[in-house]
């Protein structure tokens, strides 16, 4: 389709003239075929995010493709604007004016479809690519319309506040902690929210990002596909030590998952039965009044005060 | 059409004779800026005394014991207080009173010559389209040195040159210095300028809301910078709910200088809508309309329909933070979805109140420097006039992330997609246009291609951010950062450099420095390219924007950005040197048509006498005529009498 899709202006060229079109097309003919070919094959399986889990190896082909789409019209553009600019300059001396061409039905015609069948084909693959990999990573608000097939995904809840992400995981019995584990080959199902402002949690090599509304719920889903360490940053301007939210989360391997999730569950046993009961979303005044009761009994949770009353200085 | 006749007026006690000449007063009883700021500060001290009389018990800001209503109203009052003190509404109370009004014309005539009249309420269109022009550079100045106060912190990911909080006042600054003062950056110097040349007419539709749209301006950018001495605002340019209602008061400076500049943009799109609809000489009609001035004409509609929605989500903010209303409080009725909605309602369409003017520029210079008619015209003027429709439907493809509407988010990715079609037809008609035409390298023509270059890559990559998918993990990062600054500053502030290089000769009579002009060029080109490509790339490794802190692996990628983005303000020195020298120092004369074009505005002496022409033109033919055999002159500047009337009667028979 690319192929096609940029039109090379073919006017009457006189008798004695070089076919200016024909020239213009080829160099970008021969040029596209050589770029493109280097996009796909060299550049795509090394672009971000990566290939983590399935949403982020979709994201990679998804950015690939459009790389390999945008390539040749870049190349069109381009090439011929150099060659306009060195052809067409003004010879030294010649203050005649051009030839009075007001317009080309026919070549603007051939543009704008051309134009319009790129940017219908690219709609059509994008919706294609958010549909099958369940949403491809991005929050789909508290109800989602695309979901991850077979089978009960794990359940990780992500609570967002200043300045810092913690994690629930509600199959075990709702315990919450700062460190953000995951098994390998499994469907996750992320639902985001937050106690104070907007926040976005990004967990970058898993090419997930669902803001982190307050007082709502904001799933998203990822299969992890290979295990490793992976970065989560907040990416929604959140205040003071915005810049020092982030942190590093890990894909283990399934039994290395159980065995961290059954001891964590263990050894926070006593925080988490002080714990607002697990929610999709916690009422920030109610958590304040708890997180005071949590920050005299030295503990620290969802309650949001990690910080404690007074004005942080460093995070 | 009838001709209107004064009826006479007998001499009012203590006034002047009718249509006798206004009595002199000393310059310091006039209404001046010296003035305006004996009353915005008399208005800030009143609106502080009754924000703290109304709301002193209960308007607080966290941790700061001051009286969030005070600042507010001090503000506000403040504002009003300045116009008043520049006499704006002189003419509204002298007509309450029944007495006559000051006229344009009557203006033009006494100010002729003075720099004076530049520090006063003009009612010259010509008077403000520089007062725009130097407002404009100096508030771009100021956000850049904001930018490089930016690039200087993120030199280090460890070593920081600015405290947390100095680095979100420097980013909330910048932002909104940019986006906001921006807007006008060529719908106001130039638009006001030239638009009424342009279509030949004597003056615009509304003098006064033109030149009250340009003194909101000076406010709106000192309330802004204001917030600096509060600890600034730490939203950035965006003010989420959230967060601005938690923040403190450098975040009421934030809402009140975008309320105000909202109002601006109002005022002035409203004047550029009128002159064009009603202004326009006997034979300029829609179809031999400059593409500039179609430019115009779409930003000024987008500029009113967009910029009261901003208005009133400002309002809400601060009612939010003052009264304490729950527009945006989730758990007390109100939504932070809806601060959402409501910014990027405005926030879209004023990218392109952005990007449009830029387009209008490079397609009116390029016909003049390619020596050819303009490719599609008809093109062309549907672009922008695509891009302004389309431009309402697209808001929420900033909001894909936000877990709003999931389902709709195919729509919205297909607008916005669609958004690249009529934005397509800029490079269809540039294409078109440089076909076997005779291109000459003038400064202004470097700067249009540079131009195009820029917003290829801008358009482009604006793609891959409308994708769903893709856009998961350029959401929110340098990549989107690099993206709209290769359509803001690569095509608008490329775009306003090319006019002024084209233009300022008009404006003020003078040449500008065309070696200089092309060092300019080349820098800010080359460095601007060196800046902002990297940052795709550090965008795409996941580098989210707004922050001070970033991984260590990226540090090479953002010295080299940084050192790049020094060199980019060194060019825009050079600018800033070459305008000085050439306007105030050396002042070298350019007569006439240096660049021999047909537009309508060329073929007036340069300045532009008082009323621009001396009597009104009948157009004649397109502007971009160029290469036409017996093509007739674009206009005649001095029909023979009687042409004109039977001119407006032709079109009133016709209609």
């Amino acid at each position: 389709m690319t192929a096609e899709s940029a039109p090379a202006p073919a006017a009457p060229a006189g008798a004695a003239e070089p076919r200016h079109g024909l020239r213009i097309f080829l160099i970008w003919l021969v040029l596209s075929a050589i770029v493109d070919p280097i996009i796909w094959f060299v550049w795509g399986p090394h672009l971000p995010p990566g290939a983590m889990s399935d949403t982020a190896a979709s994201q990679q082909v998804d950015i690939t493709v459009m790389a390999v789409m945008s390539a040749p019209v870049i190349l069109f553009v381009l090439i011929y604007f150099i060659y306009a600019l060195i052809t067409w300059r003004q010879k030294p001396g010649d203050e005649e004016d051009g030839p009075p061409i007001h317009g080309n039905a026919r070549i603007s015609a051939t543009w704008i479809i051309g134009t319009a069948v790129i940017v219908l084909g690219l709609f059509v693959y994008g919706t294609v690519e958010l549909i099958v990999p369940a949403g491809a990573g991005a929050g789909e608000g508290n109800t989602p319309i695309w979901r991850p097939s077979g089978g009960t995904p794990l359940q990780v809840q992500v609570i967002a506040q200043q300045w810092r992400f913690t994690y629930r995981y509600p199959q075990f019995g709702g315990f919450e902690t700062t460190d953000l584990v995951l098994p390998v080959g499994r469907e996750v199902q992320f639902n985001v929210t937050s106690l104070d402002v907007i926040h976005s949690f990004w967990a970058i090599q898993l090419a997930v990002k669902a803001d982190a509304n307050p007082q709502l719920n904001n799933v998203a889903y990822t299969k992890t596909l290979h295990t490793g360490s992976f970065t989560v940053r907040c990416s929604e301007l959140c205040g003071l030590w915005h810049g020092a939210m982030f942190d590093t989360g890990r894909v283990l391997s399934v039994a290395g998952f159980q065995a961290w999730a059954t001891r964590t569950e263990a050894q926070l046993a006593a925080l988490t039965r002080q714990l607002p009961p697990y929610a999709l979303t916690y009422d920030a005044n109610s958590v304040k009044q708890l997180g005071k009761a949590f920050h005299q009994a030295g503990l620290f949770g969802a309650g949001g005060n990690y910080y404690g009353s007074q004005y942080p200085v460093s995070p | 059409m009838a001709v209107e006749i004064q009826p006479e007026k007998a001499r009012e006690p203590g006034g002047r004779e009718p249509g006798g000449p206004r009595p002199a007063r000393p310059w310091w009883m006039r209404p001046a800026v010296h003035t305006g700021l004996i009353g915005a500060v008399l208005g800030y001290l009143v609106g502080h005394w009754l924000g703290n009389f109304l709301a002193g018990g209960y308007s607080q800001v966290a941790n700061s014991g001051q009286n969030d209503m005070a600042i507010v109203l001090g503000y506000l009052l403040g504002t009003v207080g300045w116009l008043a003190g520049l006499g704006v509404f002189n003419d509204l109370l002298r007509a309450m009173a029944g007495r006559p009004v000051r006229t344009v014309e009557e203006e033009e005539a006494a100010a002729a010559g003075g720099l004076a009249r530049y520090f006063r309420y003009s009612l010259d269109h010509k008077v403000v389209g520089l007062q725009y022009l130097v407002g404009m550079i100096a508030y771009f100045l100021t956000g850049g040195l904001f930018a490089m106060a930016i690039r200087t912190e993120l030199l280090s990911p460890t070593y920081h040159t600015l405290n947390a909080n100095a680095y979100l006042m420097v980013v909330g600054e910048h932002g909104t210095m940019m986006i906001m003062m921006m807007s006008s950056i060529i719908l106001g110097p130039f638009g006001n300028y030239f638009v009424p040349i342009m279509i030949g007419s004597k003056r615009v539709a509304f003098p006064r809301i033109e030149a009250l749209s340009f003194w909101i301006t000076p406010a709106a950018f000192i309330v802004l910078l204001s917030g600096v001495l509060f600890g600034g605002f730490p939203t950035g340019w965006t003010g989420y709910a959230p967060l601005s209602i938690q923040a403190t008061q450098g975040q009421d400076a934030y809402a009140v200088a975008f309320g105000l500049m909202g109002l601006s943009l109002i005022l002035a799109g409203f004047n550029i809508i009128a002159t064009i609809i009603c202004c326009r000489a006997p034979g300029m009609r829609w179809s031999r309309l400059p593409i500039f001035v179609w430019s115009m004409f779409t930003t000024a509609l987008l500029m009113v329909l967009a910029a009261p929605v901003l208005v009133g989500g400002m309002y809400m903010l601060i009612t939010d933070r003052t009264v304490q209303t729950a527009f945006f409080t989730e758990d007390l009725g109100g939504s932070n979805y809806l601060y959402e909605n409501l910014f990027w309602f405005f926030g879209h369409p004023e990218v392109y109140i952005l990007a449009l003017p830029g387009f209008g520029i490079v397609s009116e210079i390029l016909p003049v420097f390619c020596r050819k008619p303009l490719f599609g015209y008809r093109v062309a003027a549907a672009g922008m006039i695509g891009v302004a429709i389309l431009s309402f439907f697209v808001w929420q493809h900033h909001l894909f992330m936000s877990g709003i509407n999931p389902d709709m988010r195919p729509l919205y990715m297909l607008t916005t997609e669609l958004i690249s079609i009529p934005t397509g037809f800029i490079f269809l008609v540039a294409m078109g246009t440089f076909w076997k035409a005779k291109i000459r390298f003038t400064v202004p023509m470097l700067f249009a291609l540079g131009f195009y270059f820029n917003f290829l890559i801008g358009g482009i990559t604006g793609v891959f951010l409308s994708d769903v998918p893709a856009d998961t993990t350029e959401h929110g990062t340098f990549f989107s950062m690099a993206h709209f600054h290769y359509t803001i500053m690569g095509g608008l502030i490329f775009a306003f450099m090319a006019g002024v290089y084209y233009w300022l000769p008009k404006m003020m009579g003078i040449k500008l420095n065309e070696t200089l002009g092309k060092i300019h060029f080349w820098t800010m080109f080359i460095f601007f390219n060196s800046t902002f490509l990297p940052l795709f790339a550090v965008g795409l490794l996941g580098q989210p924007r707004r922050v001070f802190e970033y991984a260590r692996n990226l540090q090479p990628l953002n010295d080299w950005v940084s050192i790049s983005a020094f060199l980019l303000g060194g060019s825009i020195l050079i600018f800033l040197i070459n305008f000085v020298w050439s306007t105030v120092i050396a002042r070298e004369r350019e007569e006439g048509n240096p660049w021999r074009s047909r537009g309508l505005e060329w073929q007036v002496p340069s300045p532009p006498p008082p009323g621009n022409f001396r009597y009104v033109p009948v157009v004649l033919s397109d502007p971009y005529e160029y290469g036409v055999k017996d093509a007739p002159p674009v206009a005649d500047l001095d029909p023979p009498v009687g042409v004109v009337a039977a001119a407006y009667a032709g079109t009133e028979a016709e209609a």
